[in-house]
């Protein structure tokens, strides 16, 4: 299967913290899906665990079929492509061009096909006006942007953005909907970590809940959003278009404001 | 009283070739708490650092207007002096935590070490504020070592304790889960219920609408609302700057747009929703 396998993954930091314990799953090659969770439940441990930035203590990770121990980092970053957090954790270069060209051109492409890679990233990332800008003199919402852009340009099969929606506006949020729409019309497989229940409601299908080191539910985003239990446990707040049709005891459970019109009107 | 108030004031930035803000009049009472929005980039946190004087001290360009901190003129007043009156806590807790001590309980007690406030005030004060965030198992932690929301967290505290009278709070819950932002908005309106003045710079809107008294909302240079939260977070154009309204409005305005029904008011809140909602279901 092409795609990521987790087989009972656990993490530890050196200090002896647990970060992730004994996790399984298995994300297929263009699947589009969402991790949420509290901090420091284990979520972005464990993506960085998909591309060897992190190497688990115990288990195993399969990309596309090969275990990453033993391939480099380096080998990884070409299937695997992470968008860190925290923009200033990735950022290193004087440019914007220099930042998203920094893996075209370690890959030893020419540097007409960079300008392409780099081109096209930048455009859907909606960040050409700034290319020949220092990523430090964007604000901290655009600088994202950057680092989603020099992940595009990397090319990989898999990409995980990590908290994308942080601080963001409402025509961020909107760019951010259409590159993922867009890396999935490519077939790139799409993980996004975040804490926006609408944003998550509104772009994915597939949600994995991480409470307290473990995955504690995986499947479809109504099952989840209604699963009182789960909401509690991992303290996920439900929709409020859910929230409000749970306190008007509608049937049908919504999770979003157009079912809950149709919910109203369909009499 | 009005603890502050804001007379025309426009800036521009050293290099830039337009006004960041421009006329930006406002004024805000005592313990009330207003949220500033907009989309990003419209000149939020350049207006916060006007509030608290950063602006025009340590930043060159064309500065014009008048701030007043507590009914004084804001060029009156030594740097010690706005420091004392005003708290600002940084969007970025990267840069607000600083560096040179080696536990958050240090950390958190460094402004009022600066203070010259003796050693069993300051101790107390700290173990106060460490409680009252629920922050009791971070106090042995290294800062550096701490996780984005942590140190958010971190950065809040060590505002607190100096216990101003009015709060700048830049974006405090960009780094934080859903449950920890709410906590962040309890104490805020823990503050509120002490009569501190609040000015909060936020992106989450559904939170905006339960708790804040008043929205400015910014946009291209100038304040476009500047009333209720009631009033400005269920109007439609409000989105149509970059800035997303709470769930049961959009609700509340497609609901009308969609079917022949007219409802009361347009919610802002849950509990509103639930009382125009009820009658359809």
């Amino acid at each position: 299967m092409e795609g990521i396998r987790v087989e009972n993954a656990s993490y530890s930091y050196d200090n002896g913290y647990i970060a992730v314990d004994n996790v399984s799953l298995e994300i297929k090659k263009g699947e589009n899906l969402a991790i949420i969770g509290q901090n420091g439940a284990g979520k972005t441990t464990l993506v960085k665990m998909f591309n060897g930035l992190l190497r688990p203590q115990k288990g195993k990770i399969y990309v596309d079929n090969e275990d990453v121990s033993n391939l480099t980092v380096a080998q990884i970053s070409r299937k695997v492509g992470y968008v860190f957090q925290n923009p200033g954790e990735q950022i290193f270069n004087p440019t914007v061009y220099d930042e998203i060209a920094y893996t075209p051109r370690y890959f030893k492409l020419k540097e007409k096909e960079v300008a392409q890679k780099v081109q096209d990233a930048a455009e859907l990332c909606n960040i050409i006006d700034y290319l020949k800008l220092n990523p430090y003199d964007l604000p901290f919402s655009l600088r994202k942007f950057v680092t989603i852009a020099s992940v595009i340009a990397m090319g990989t099969e898999h990409i995980i953005l990590d908290e994308p929606t942080a601080g963001q506006d409402l025509f961020g949020l909107e760019q951010q909907k259409k590159i993922i729409k867009e890396l999935l019309k490519r077939g790139k497989t799409v993980i996004t970590i975040t804490h926006d229940m609408e944003f998550v409601a509104e772009n994915f299908s597939r949600v994995i809940v991480m409470t307290d080191k473990k995955i504690v539910a995986d499947k479809n985003k109504r099952a989840i959003f209604w699963d009182f239990e789960i909401l509690k446990k991992s303290s996920i707040k439900q929709l409020y278009v859910s929230m409000l049709a749970k306190e008007l005891a509608m049937k049908n459970n919504v999770i979003s404001i157009d079912e809950f019109i149709h919910e109203v009107t369909k009499k | 009283m009005k603890a502050l108030e804001v007379r025309n004031v426009t800036y521009k930035y050293p290099i830039a070739r337009t006004n960041v803000l421009e006329n930006i009049s406002f004024s805000v009472n005592k313990g009330e708490f207003v949220a500033i929005v907009g989309k990003n980039g419209c000149g939020k946190t350049t207006l916060c650092n006007i509030l608290r004087g950063f602006i025009p001290s340590f930043h060159q360009g064309k500065f014009a207007g008048t701030v007043l901190i507590n009914e004084k003129n804001i060029k009156q007043m030594s740097m010690g002096e706005i420091a004392v009156a005003i708290g600002f806590v940084f969007q970025n807790p990267f840069i607000q935590v600083s560096g040179i001590k080696h536990s958050v309980f240090n950390e958190v007690a460094y402004g009022l070490e600066n203070l010259g406030i003796d050693r069993e005030e300051m101790i107390g004060r700290t173990e106060q504020i460490l409680k009252d965030l629920k922050m009791n198992d971070l106090r042995d932690k290294h800062p550096v070592e701490l996780s984005g929301g942590q140190r958010q967290r971190v950065a809040l505290a060590s505002v607190l304790v100096m216990d101003p009278d009015i709060l700048i709070i830049d974006e405090p819950t960009s780094q934080l889960d859903p449950q920890s932002t709410e906590k962040v908005f309890e104490i805020i309106r823990l503050l509120k219920e002490r009569n501190k003045t609040i000015i909060l710079v936020e992106h989450k809107i559904d939170l905006i609408s339960e708790y804040a008294d008043r929205v400015i909302l910014i946009d291209d240079k100038r304040i476009v609302f500047d009333d209720l939260t009631q009033k400005v977070l269920v109007n439609k154009k409000v989105l149509s700057y970059g800035v997303n309204l709470p769930q049961v409005a959009k609700l509340g305005i497609k609901f009308e747009e969609q079917t022949d029904f007219r409802l009361d008011y347009i919610p802002s809140v849950l509990t509103d929703a639930i009382n125009v909602f009820k009658k359809y279901v």
